[in-house]
Formats: C-alpha cells, sequence, structure tokens
C-alpha cells in the first residue's frame, strides 16, 4: 500500500468517526461504511479504527471474523449473493447459480480473473415470496430466471 | 393478484391508520394508562418467544436509570420470514409511531430500529421518513408541544448474522462486539444497551402497540382466542399460488390457511421457520396459537413432490452456518445432526445412531445457551418423526411393508 493510499484512507476513517463518534458502539457502522466503499476491510483499515475507537485491533478483526457481510480479504467489485434457504431452493436457485458459475466462469465462493465479480450464496434475503432471489451488493433482485439472472450480471460494471 | 398496502385486509395490523395518531392519542393520556391498554389487550411478543408486551414495558418502565433504550428488533433473520420487510416498506407509520409510543411509556428519549444488513435497500428511504416525522416533531424535542418528551430514532445496521435476531446478540452487536448471545439474566430491562434497561420489541409487536394506544385494549382482545388474543402476521412461502403476507386471527386453522393461500397438493408445513416444527396432513387441523402451534408467521409449504430429506438438509446446513460458535451443544450439535442427515441421504445411517442423534437433540434444546440452539433441533426431530415413512420406509411401501 502507498503511504498517498494509507494516508487517505486514514482519513476517510476519520471522517467517519466524526460520523459516528468513537465510541466502541461506533465500530460496527464504521466497519459497514470501509466494507461498502473497499469490498473489504484490509489490515492497515483495521490497525487504524483500533486507533482512533482505542481497542486492540484484534478486537475489530473478532468482530470482522463474526459477520458474514465483513470480510478482511478482498473481494470482486461486485458481491453477486444467490439466496440459498428452502423456499428460494425449491423454486430453481440450483439452476440459477449453475447458469451464474458457466457465464462467469467460478464456482461459488470464488471472484472472476478480472476482479470484477465475486459469487456466494446467501442465507434467507427475506424475500421467500418472490424466489428465487439473488442480491448484487446492496441491490435486490426476485422471482429470478437463469436467463434473467445472467442479464443482470453483464448490465454490472 | 398482487398483495398491495391497497388490498391487503385485516383485524389489527392492516386496519386504517394514519401517521402520528397514536402519538397525538398518548400525549393526552398517562404511561399508566398505556400500560393499561396493553394488559387487557394481552399482546405477546410477535418475534416468536410471546413473552407479554406490557410486562415487558412495566419492568423496564420501572427500572431506575438516567438513560433507557428502546429497540425495535428488525433483523428478520428466520427463514421464510418477511413480514417485517413488508411493514417497513409499506406501513412505516405503525413502526415508528409505536416505537414513539413505547420510549414514551418507558421513559426512553433513544430508540434504535435495528435493520438487517440484507434489507439496506430500505435504509434510504427510512431515513427520509424519520426526517419528515421530525419535520412534523413526531420526533425530537417537546413532541407535539409536550413539553419534556423527547424521543428521536437512529437506523441502525446490521451485518449478516441471524443469531442477532435473539436480543442480547442484537444488544452485543450494538455496543460493537461479536454478535454472541449473553447470559440471562440479567436481562435487557434492567442490563440492556451500554448496561442500560433496554426493551428490544419485534417490528410487529410495536406496529400492533400502534392500533392498541388509540383503539384500546378490548378492541384488540376481542380477535383472536383467549390466550391468543390479536391477529398475527404470516408470512406464506413456498408451494402455494398466492404467497405474501397475510393477517388472520389466531385461532385459525393450518387448513384454513392453505386454502386461503391457495396450496394444492400439500404434503407438509414447516411452521414457525427453520427453526419451527414441520407438520403433516395429518395435523392440519391444529390451530395457530399460543396454546397449540405457537409460531414466529414464517409458513412454508411443501408439495407431494418434495423432498423432504432435502428440506430437513437444507435447515441444517443454515444453523451450521449461523451458529455463533459461542456454546458446545449448538457449535458441534449441530454439525452432528447435519452428519446424521447427509448419512441417511448415502445410506450410511444406522437406526441407532438416528435415535441418539434425536437424544442429541433434545439435550441441545436444553442445554444450549440461546434460543438459536435451543430451537434447531426443531426440523430435525419432527421432519424425522413425521416423515419418517418418506425418509426410511419409503421403498418398502411405508410402515407396514409390502
Amino acid at each position: 500500500m502507498l503511504v498517498v493510499e494509507k494516508n487517505a484512507l486514514s482519513e476517510e476513517i476519520e471522517s467517519y468517526i466524526n460520523k459516528y463518534g468513537e465510541d466502541r458502539s461506533a465500530l460496527l457502522m464504521i466497519l459497514h461504511e470501509i466494507q461498502n466503499k473497499h469490498r473489504h476491510i484490509s489490515e492497515f483499515a483495521q490497525q487504524e479504527v483500533a486507533r482512533l475507537l482505542n481497542i486492540h485491533p484484534v478486537e475489530v478483526y473478532s468482530v470482522i471474523s463474526f459477520f458474514a457481510f465483513l470480510n478482511s480479504n478482498p473481494k470482486g467489485r461486485n458481491l453477486v449473493r444467490v439466496c440459498q434457504t428452502i423456499s428460494c431452493d425449491i423454486h430453481g436457485k440450483a439452476a440459477l447459480v449453475h447458469a451464474i458459475e458457466r457465464e462467469l466462469g467460478i464456482k461459488v465462493g470464488e471472484t472472476t480473473k478480472d476482479n470484477k465479480s465475486t459469487l456466494e450464496y446467501a442465507n434467507c434475503l427475506g424475500l421467500c415470496d418472490m424466489g428465487p432471489a439473488m442480491a448484487i451488493n446492496d441491490q435486490v433482485f426476485t422471482k429470478l430466471t437463469p436467463e434473467k439472472a445472467v442479464e443482470l450480471l453483464s448490465k454490472v460494471k | 393478484m398482487e398483495l398491495t398496502k391497497q388490498n391487503r385486509t385485516g383485524a389489527v395490523i392492516f386496519s386504517d391508520y394514519k401517521r402520528g395518531d397514536a402519538i397525538k392519542k398518548i400525549i393526552k393520556i398517562s404511561r399508566e394508562d398505556i400500560l393499561f391498554e396493553l394488559k387487557e389487550s394481552k399482546l405477546k411478543g410477535r418475534g416468536g418467544a410471546g413473552f407479554p408486551t406490557s410486562t415487558k414495558w412495566m419492568l423496564t418502565a420501572a427500572s431506575k436509570s438516567d438513560q433507557k433504550f428502546l429497540v425495535c428488533n428488525a433483523d428478520e433473520g428466520e427463514p421464510g420470514t418477511f413480514k417485517d420487510r413488508v411493514l417497513l416498506i409499506e406501513y412505516p407509520e405503525l413502526v415508528f409511531d409505536g416505537m414513539v409510543v413505547g420510549g414514551y411509556t418507558i421513559g426512553a428519549e433513544h430508540g434504535i430500529l435495528y435493520l438487517r444488513g440484507e434489507y439496506e435497500y430500505l435504509l434510504k428511504s427510512l431515513q427520509d421518513y424519520l426526517v419528515r416525522m421530525r419535520e412534523d416533531n413526531l420526533l425530537g424535542k417537546n413532541i407535539l408541544g409536550k413539553a419534556g418528551f423527547n424521543f428521536d430514532i437512529s437506523i441502525f445496521l446490521g451485518s449478516g448474522a441471524y443469531v442477532c435476531g435473539e436480543e442480547t446478540a442484537l444488544i452485543e452487536s450494538l455496543e460493537g462486539h461479536r454478535g454472541e448471545p449473553r447470559n440471562r439474566p440479567p436481562y435487557p430491562i434492567s442490563t440492556g444497551y451500554l448496561g442500560k434497561p433496554t426493551s428490544v420489541n419485534n417490528v410487529e409487536t410495536l406496529c400492533a402497540v400502534a392500533h392498541i394506544v388509540l383503539k384500546g385494549g378490548a378492541w384488540f382482545s376481542k380477535v383472536g382466542t383467549d390466550k391468543s388474543t390479536g391477529s398475527k402476521l404470516f408470512s406464506v412461502s413456498g408451494d402455494c399460488a398466492k404467497p405474501g403476507v397475510y393477517e388472520l386471527p389466531w385461532g385459525t386453522k393450518v387448513s384454513e390457511l392453505l386454502d386461503l393461500v391457495g396450496a394444492e397438493d400439500t404434503k407438509a408445513v414447516q411452521i414457525g421457520g427453520a427453526s419451527g416444527v414441520c407438520i403433516p396432513k395429518s395435523q392440519f387441523n391444529r390451530t395457530f396459537a399460543y396454546e397449540d402451534v405457537a409460531t414466529g408467521g414464517s409458513i412454508m409449504i411443501f408439495n407431494e413432490s418434495r423432498n423432504m430429506l432435502h428440506v430437513l438438509k437444507n435447515f441444517m446446513e443454515f444453523f451450521v452456518d449461523e451458529s455463533c460458535g459461542q456454546c458446545t451443544p449448538c457449535r458441534i450439535g449441530n454439525v452432528k445432526l447435519l452428519e446424521g442427515v447427509e448419512m441417511i441421504e448415502n445410506g450410511t445411517y444406522t437406526f441407532a445412531h438416528i435415535n441418539k442423534l434425536k437424544d442429541l437433540g433434545k439435550t441441545m434444546q436444553v442445554a444450549s445457551k440461546c434460543g438459536l440452539g435451543q430451537s434447531s433441533p426443531n426440523p430435525f426431530i419432527s421432519i424425522l418423526e413425521n416423515f419418517n415413512d418418506e425418509i426410511f420406509n419409503s421403498a418398502n411401501g411405508g410402515t407396514d411393508g409390502k
């Protein structure tokens, strides 16, 4: 990581501290902002957050490792999450996943070589009445067919 | 026909209500009056556990502290549940007015909506809604001109952990820790968020409260049965023509609900989500009620073409994924139960082992620290018992043999 990048990230994290406060209860909202912007929370970011909140970096890491939506390793620019819970499962989740896997040339849990997309399973997205459902970043799509899902993926940048 | 706010009907939640009505009412009455109406309504928490709301608020109101909190639990993670999504999109006035009523009743000035990370796309519209409420003085200082009535709401975004729906795990994550449940007692009503008295209520409970303070506890308790008053929102999904959210009075029969949603050829109904129980055809005359089949509202319907072992495997994979790993019965137990399901799938099981696993399930129900591990064996036990013919004996024509 370049020094200028580090400085930029430090400044960014300080702005979150200004927004949410320096109490530990601000931790998850801060991590959420970093995750949203960078798609992962790097070791350096974890250390900065810990320093500014005055807690040990391992405390930050322990929280990141607990939550499904937070990760310390980089993922693709777009996160594709297919709901795997039963209502979506019985309405054709498998066909959806196979089509996406073929089209992107990756398996669930992997990232495309161009770093564009990471494919994952999600537990119940709360869209059981409109399954199968899938989320691309923070947008959700429902009543999908394999064809429609692949078309949606081709539109993301 | 798609269900929308225009054509939803129901006795309580979906009945007429205008934003601010409940708040306009409460500034004229005392806290005791609100608690009295709630007691008379016999409203129980709608998240699934069914704790009387009036008792929870009375205890929180009675706790002495300089600061108290009201948390609205919108961490709706139970598979097959999506009523909170509908309420937050179509009825935010009920949710937020209910929170204001709760804050007033227990003496909290700060409300927190804990929104699950999966619903991040609702965040913008909810925040805009709060801004409009502040503009109309339904939130903020001296609400509607009542001196000393201060209450504001902030929204906290979850990060994808099912266990954070458990109230103490939710509070842990609010405080910036791993979402691991605490030992109870102490309960949040005395030692909650930041160690202060905190009431954690389900979205639907707060919506019901808004109606109750406006229309009275007696009006509410007229609906439903003696022990289970009022109505319940059911999130219906699976094999039926009209999935969606339905409001029905407690005491409705399972078969009546199946007719209503256009379910045909139904083999099994999973009631209460993955952590609920699965009932076969022979029990469809049972009723939804705290005294019979209690539920947080998740109804998943499976028709004759579905493989129940596959359904069970999906549930157990979910629990292995979502167990927080803090206590041993849940962390190890769920893995063992999933292994058992895989053995049945591969034909490498023995009945002796499966029976041991059922015993293990019963141990988990009593020995786990929180509701996750206490209820995760439910589908394992109920599906293997209610569908044993399909799972173990189908090749030989059922229990009676050929």
